[in-house]
């Protein structure tokens, strides 16, 4: 919807009938006001949407005026008239939208409590819509978004379980530092269109009733789009008259007819019938829209397949010149060769309608708005593109394996050698990350190598294999330190000294480290974008919030006392800043506080 | 790299060289020592066209005192392109590594068509009319009257570059047709008369085949071109068919009408000139009593196609007494069309040869051979004198005039057919009288006897033998090679049999039968739906392709395919087919994966490469053969087995063979290329059939692929497809190398050449 409301000129009216009360109808997103143009009068409408059960409005083209009703949940009803059909069809839509909404909101409230009471860990919004006034309803299509967010992450779900459930932050809170992830998501989902089916063309088959000679079509708007994208004559024709000259069903009647025409292959018969009816000739003939659109696109054509060009230079098949009749070529019948459109040529276009992909945005109920949306995104659709042909041409010409492959800037990946790739990359940024950490590396030239193996294979021969070779705990160990030293010097990549140290931990104690550092962030931020303290509801929430995080310092400590002795200085440099950044924010947090109760003196009972 | 053959520097534009590259280049380089004539058969996509270009470029830069120029002949306009701009990549190679040295000057020539740039003239619908807008423009008498009265149109980039004069030339560098047009408009200058103009200095030429075969073309734009010139034709397995088209006329009742139209326009025009400049008419009259049926010289811009004979068969004579007058002239021709119009009601089937046809006109018409022979001389010295500009207008007594003269001229290797109508529509009658040459020798023997090479070369020659017999020459070398591959990227098939079984053909008797249309259906969707991007299917002609399409349509096989690809089909109609192909790549590109259908022998099997993505696979529907009642071919049949003693079975196995393998060698462009090739026809597995395929594709075909059916072969395509989506080794790995370096080049020498060869 592009703007949140609507305000027409309208007639309130009690009955169809009657003369009605004339004055603005506004209309926001959950609100219906009426207005009339007399302030005296009695007629005066304000009702929420919530209120409204459905709606009915007259058709364009029938005798009636332009009526919107709509009906109420109690009962009864509101019928407004309007000036005219198009004031109509933009309140009827803005009332379709709002009553969907509405509705989606209420369903998304039953389908929440649902949920919560079955127990899963997805949010439950019932109760925060009740306590807090900034709650909003949410769609249930944002429901399921967030549902679905939080089932692909299950760092946001901990969160999410950790702060929600336990409830120092609210879901709208929550989600409200994340509006970027729910719109990017939203953003890109309604991009997508469906295209055109492959074999569209095919779809329009007629139906026989097997008694008789007559042949029903059931047309779709779906089917009238199709058939408009793959005919500019025919659409020009439709847009020419209907519904002037003649009416729609008139006008798909003909063009059948001159489809079953050419169904027939009688060319004779297509040529005569053509001479009697001019309209009917439009669909016969030859589509000159596509020739001239052809004669256009001819000279975008990628040159290396342009056998235009080829006809354009060959003197040797001058007019009768050259073999003419050695079976090679085809015979036509000259006389009538526009009646003469071949199956052949309706999949060459319909080949290129599928790939051009519907270019409208519209509903397809109505044949005639189709059809003028389609007009104009023909107009708009129209650019060519010179170099990008040339730099094809001189693409397709270099012989790819032949030469160098291209420079990219990025490193071989041998999938063969992990180590050597790796090594490699250490080697490069070493200098400047690898002052803090230690690092195992062992290297072994390739001699040593070959020597250990063969070592190996002998004490094998001699031995015969024992079972097991290894014993399956040396050699999980020896695969999680092997897999640990790669994974950290890759980590190293990050140039971030902080990460390879945590690698260095055990992994018990990294995630719960990595755990606390995402809990804290979350909680600082909304701790800081909740100053300055306004209303009594932040008020609470960053005492909630700041609970919460006096509830992690000390489990911060704790980790520190935990880890063994050699990891202890790495850890507590991993901590410092966290604690640091805590401690700020308890600083702040307390001067605060001394700030408010020293007002709080005149005003025992604080901010209410 | 850089490397050496014997005494020539080779510069070769890329980092690594495939071996048969090199040994190309060598029996080339040998080829070019010896100033013979060569034929070179290498397989597709091994890179011909950049092998050929380097070690000619080369060899010219290594023998400075002895220069010689390279005619390179294309089939079709945009390999003319291909071919540029492939060259242009050598000579930017080449100047950064020698410098000036290098530099040459190489132009694409085309006609008006392609490359004029004044709008007015190109609004024309088609070539010859484009060609008569452009005479009307800048014809010699027009030019002269425009001078008079400047309301006149003349075309101004044909003034600047008049104006130009010797100034008006190309700086070296290469140039595509696109990069004439833009040079032409940014200096204001007519890219058609200043390429033309060109041709003469210019170190490469391409052009079309026309330009050298034809004699009409050949003519006006070849006939200056020096001893010391190297003619390659390339893409030449169908050069035998070009060369007897050349030589061929047709006429149909419609030409006989337009010819009488145009007779009555120049009579009355002959009346306008008597009654207002008899002089220039006496003067006409004045020259030819002198001999000189052509006056010398004629302005660049007055040229009109020329004598349909080859130059050694014109006569250097006077215009025989006869029709040295116009309205004798125009008396003459009428006899003659009035006579070709009494031959052409004919209910039989007649076929004469050019001897007795002659006498006949003789003694009914009261023409003599002579007369003959003269005609489009003389038509030609009175189209100038009446300076007609429309020459499009003309086509048709154009068209009686090449008839005659080229009856009058030769009494061997032609005959002339008259059919009333065509034998698949015998309820049409659509008379017609053809002149059909037989001999290919005919119309080639002049290029092979002015220039010191001649380089015929293609993937598909064979037998390799035949080509010497046909075009009747003596090469100097004639070599097959064969192709070095990293992975067998190809994979040939023989389908003989349906998905139930049965045998599948396109045998006369069996392409209507509804099991086979069914089974080729099945045989491409099952195809459609494991291979992916894009599909190319041939057909054995338009009328097959039309029907079958039409039949998988109505029992639903179409829609089933569509669902896994878009389908795009050749048609009659060039624009339209060219932009099917054209969408048809789009499909790939975007990865909706495409099927296209086209028909053996026809455009796009000629000429439109199906590399990479644009085809994974390629089914051949049926052998296609040519239509084997046709008259013609039946007389060429006869007049081959009396010349050159080939059997007419042989020949028409070669001829649809050779069409086979140059539409499934489309697929194909290099060795990073992979692509598979279905026969689909129970006829490919018979060892007389299949063993006229080319030796790189034979020596990819199994044993066990030689006898499929369907489910097999699509089990077979499965493995392949999966084995050719693994990364490899492109230099080959462990065994024969199959990419060389610089090094390897320099190590190895002339093993590679015994290695490349059959």
């Amino acid at each position: 919807m592009a703007s949140g409301h609507v305000i027409k000129r309208a007639k309130y009216k009690t009955s169809p009938k009657g003369a009605g009360t004339p004055g603005v109808l506004k209309m926001t997103e959950n609100k219906i006001m009426f207005k009339p143009n007399d302030p005296t009068s009695a007629s005066k409408i304000d009702v929420e949407f919530r209120s409204i059960k459905g709606y009915k409005n007259t058709k364009e083209g029938s005798n009636n005026p332009p009526l919107l009703n709509l009906s109420l949940e109690q009962g009864g009803s509101y019928i407004f008239e309007f000036e005219n059909f198009l004031d109509l069809q933009v309140c009827r839509e803005f009332v379709g939208n709002a009553l969907t909404k509405s509705g989606d909101a209420a369903k998304a409230k039953s389908g929440d409590n649902a949920k919560a009471k079955s127990g899963e860990a997805v949010a439950t919004s019932d109760r925060s819509t009740v306590t807090y006034p900034d709650e909003q309803l949410i769609s249930s299509a944002e429901m399921e978004l967030r549902i679905k967010l939080l089932r692909e992450n299950s760092e946001l779900q901990n969160l999410h379980k950790k702060f929600v459930l336990g409830n120092i932050l609210t879901e709208s809170e929550f989600w409200a530092t994340r509006k970027k992830l729910l719109d990017g998501d939203s953003g890109t989902k309604s991009k997508q269109r469906v295209g055109f089916k492959s074999s569209m063309i095919l779809d329009i088959k007629p139906m026989t009733d097997g008694r008789t000679n007559k042949v029903t079509f059931n047309l779709t708007p779906e089917i009238k789009y199709q058939i408009f994208a793959l005919k500019p004559a025919v659409h020009r024709a439709f847009l020419n008259h209907v519904p002037n000259k003649m009416t729609e069903k008139d006008f798909w009647t003909k063009y059948f007819r001159a489809e079953y025409l050419h169904s027939t292959k009688n060319a004779v018969a297509a040529a005569a019938e053509a001479a009697e009816d001019e309209e009917l000739a439009i669909f016969l003939k030859d589509d000159d829209i596509l020739a001239n659109a052809a004669r256009q696109k001819i000279r975008r054509v990628d040159p290396t397949l342009d056998m235009e060009a080829d006809q354009g230079d060959d003197y040797m098949h001058l007019p009768d010149h050259g073999i003419f009749r050695d079976g090679s070529k085809e015979i036509t019948d000259s006389q009538h060769e526009q009646f003469k459109r071949t199956f052949l040529q309706d999949l060459n276009r319909q080949g290129e309608v599928v790939l051009e992909g519907r270019t409208i945005d519209v509903e397809l109920e109505d044949p005639r708005t189709v059809a003028e949306a389609l007009a104009q995104s023909r107009q708009e659709s129209d650019e060519n593109a010179k170099q990008e042909r040339l730099d094809r041409i001189s693409r397709m010409t270099e012989m790819e394996d032949l030469q160098a492959p291209h420079d990219h800037p990025l490193a071989p990946l041998c999938i063969k050698d992990p180590r050597d790739y790796f090594d490699s990359q250490l080697l490069k940024i070493s200098d400047d990350t690898r002052a803090g950490s230690e690092q195992l590396r062992c290297s072994l030239s390739s001699e040593e190598a070959y020597g250990s193996l063969r070592g190996s294979i002998s004490e094998i021969k001699a031995m015969g294999l024992s079972d097991p070779v290894v014993r399956p705990e040396v050699a999980v160990m020896v695969l999680n330190g092997l897999t640990q030293n790669i994974s950290s010097t890759k980590f190293q990549l990050g140039k971030n000294a902080q990460e390879s140290i945590l690698n260095s931990l055990p992994n018990t104690t990294k995630e719960e480290l990595l755990h606390h550092w995402i809990s804290i962030q979350e909680l600082l931020r909304h701790f800081w974008s909740s100053y300055p303290i306004t209303t009594s509801y932040l008020y609470a929430k960053v005492s909630r919030v700041k609970d919460a995080m006096s509830k992690i310092y000390p489990q911060l400590e704790e980790i520190k006392e935990s880890v063994p002795s050699d990891l202890r200085q790495q850890v507590f440099l991993l901590v410092r800043p966290m604690h640091q950044a805590l401690d700020a924010a308890f600083q702040h947090y307390e001067a605060d506080l001394q700030k408010r109760s020293a007002k709080s003196g005149e005003k025992p009972n604080g901010y209410v | 790299m850089k490397f050496q053959i014997e005494d020539v520097t080779v510069y070769f534009p890329y980092d690594h060289i495939y071996p048969e590259q090199y040994a190309y280049m060598v029996e080339l380089k040998r080829a070019l020592d010896a100033r013979g004539h060569c034929l070179l058969e290498m397989p597709t996509g091994t890179g011909k066209t950049i092998a050929l270009l380097s070690l000619i470029t080369s060899y010219t830069l290594s023998k400075p005192n002895n220069p010689v120029k390279l005619i390179y002949c294309t089939r079709t306009v945009h390999e003319m392109e291909k071919t540029l701009a492939e060259l242009k990549l050598l000579h930017a190679y080449q100047t950064i590594h020698i410098g000036d040295r290098a530099r040459i000057l190489a132009v694409g020539l085309s006609s008006r068509k392609n490359l004029c740039v004044n709008s007015r003239v190109l609004a024309a619908e088609n070539r010859d009319s484009v060609d008569a807008s452009c005479r009307r423009l800048t014809a010699s008498w027009v030019r002269a009257a425009a001078v008079a009265n400047p309301n006149l149109p003349t075309c101004e980039f044909f003034e600047e570059y008049e104006k130009a004069g010797s100034n008006a030339v190309l700086p070296p560098g290469v140039y595509t047709l696109q990069d004439l047009r833009a040079y032409g408009k940014e200096k204001g200058w007519c890219p058609y008369f200043l390429a033309r103009h060109m041709v003469q200095f210019a170190n490469v030429v391409v052009y079309s085949y026309q330009y050298l075969l034809d004699p009409k073309v050949a003519g006006y734009i070849s006939k200056e071109m020096q001893k010391e010139s190297v003619v390659v034709f390339d893409e030449a397995h169908n050069i035998d068919n070009v060369c007897i088209e050349a030589l061929s006329v047709s006429v149909r009742r419609q030409t006989l009408e337009g010819a009488r139209r145009n007779l009555n326009k120049m009579r009355q025009e002959i009346e306008k000139f008597k009654a207002t400049d008899a002089g220039r008419l006496r003067a006409e009259y004045n020259r030819l009593v002198e001999g000189l049926a052509q006056r010398g010289n004629l302005p660049f811009t007055d040229n009109w196609l020329s004598n349909p004979a080859l130059p050694d068969d014109i006569l250097k004579e006077a215009v025989p007494g006869n029709i040295r007058r116009a309205e004798h002239f125009l008396h003459v021709l009428r006899r003659l069309v009035q006579y070709l119009e009494g031959r052409l009601e004919t209910d039989n089937v007649e076929k004469e040869g050019p001897v007795g046809f002659v006498a006949s006109i003789n003694t009914h018409a009261g023409i003599d051979q002579k007369t003959l022979k003269f005609c489009y001389d003389r038509l030609h010295s009175l189209m100038l004198t009446l300076e007609i500009t429309d020459t499009d207008e003309f086509l048709h007594i154009q068209t009686i005039c090449d008839f005659a003269t080229l009856v009058g001229t030769y009494t061997r290797g032609f005959s002339i057919i008259i059919e009333p109508f065509d034998e698949r529509m015998p309820h049409i009658p659509d008379p017609v009288l053809q002149l059909s040459c037989h001999d290919a020798s005919l119309a080639i023997k002049p290029v092979f006897d002015r220039f010191q090479s001649v380089v015929i070369t293609s993937g598909t020659l064979s037998p390799i033998d035949l080509y010497p017999r046909l075009l009747n020459f003596h090469p100097v070398v004639s070599r097959s090679f064969t192709m070095s591959l990293t992975r067998d990227c190809i994979c040939p098939m023989v389908l003989t049999r349906g998905s139930d079984q049965l045998p599948v053909s396109t045998k006369f008797d069996m392409r209507s039968d509804l099991g086979v249309v069914r089974n080729y259906g099945r045989l491409l969707l099952e195809m459609a739906s494991v291979v992916p991007d894009g599909i190319v299917c041939f057909f054995v002609s338009y009328s097959y392709m039309d029907g079958i399409v039409n039949s998988w349509n109505e029992n639903g096989i179409l829609k089933e395919i569509m669902q896994h690809k878009l389908v795009f089909i050749e048609t009659q109609d060039v624009v339209e087919t060219t932009l099917a192909l054209d969408n048809y790549r789009k499909a790939c590109d975007c990865g909706r994966g495409a099927i296209f259908f086209s028909v053996a022998r026809g455009k796009v099997a000629e000429g439109i490469d199906f590399d990479r993505h644009y085809g994974r696979l390629v089914i051949m529907f049926g052998v296609p053969f040519q239509y084997t009642l046709s008259k013609i071919l039946l007389a060429r049949l006869e007049y081959l087995r009396d010349t050159f003693q080939i059997k007419e079975g042989d020949f028409l196995t070669f001829d649809a063979l050779r069409q086979a393998a140059q539409c499934v060698g489309r697929v194909i462009r290099s060795k990073a290329d992979y692509g598979m090739m279905i026969f689909a026809d129970k006829r490919y597995s018979r060892h007389d059939k299949r063993s006229k395929l080319p030796g790189w594709i034979l020596s990819h075909l199994r044993d066990a692929h030689l006898n499929l059916s369907t489910d097999m072969a699509l089990h077979i395509a499965r493995e392949f497809l999966r084995k050719m989506a693994q990364p490899y080794d492109r230099a080959g790995g462990s065994g024969r190398k199959t990419l060389l370096s610089q090094e390897d080049v320099e190590k190895m020498g002339d093993g590679i050449l015994n290695e490349m060869q059959y």
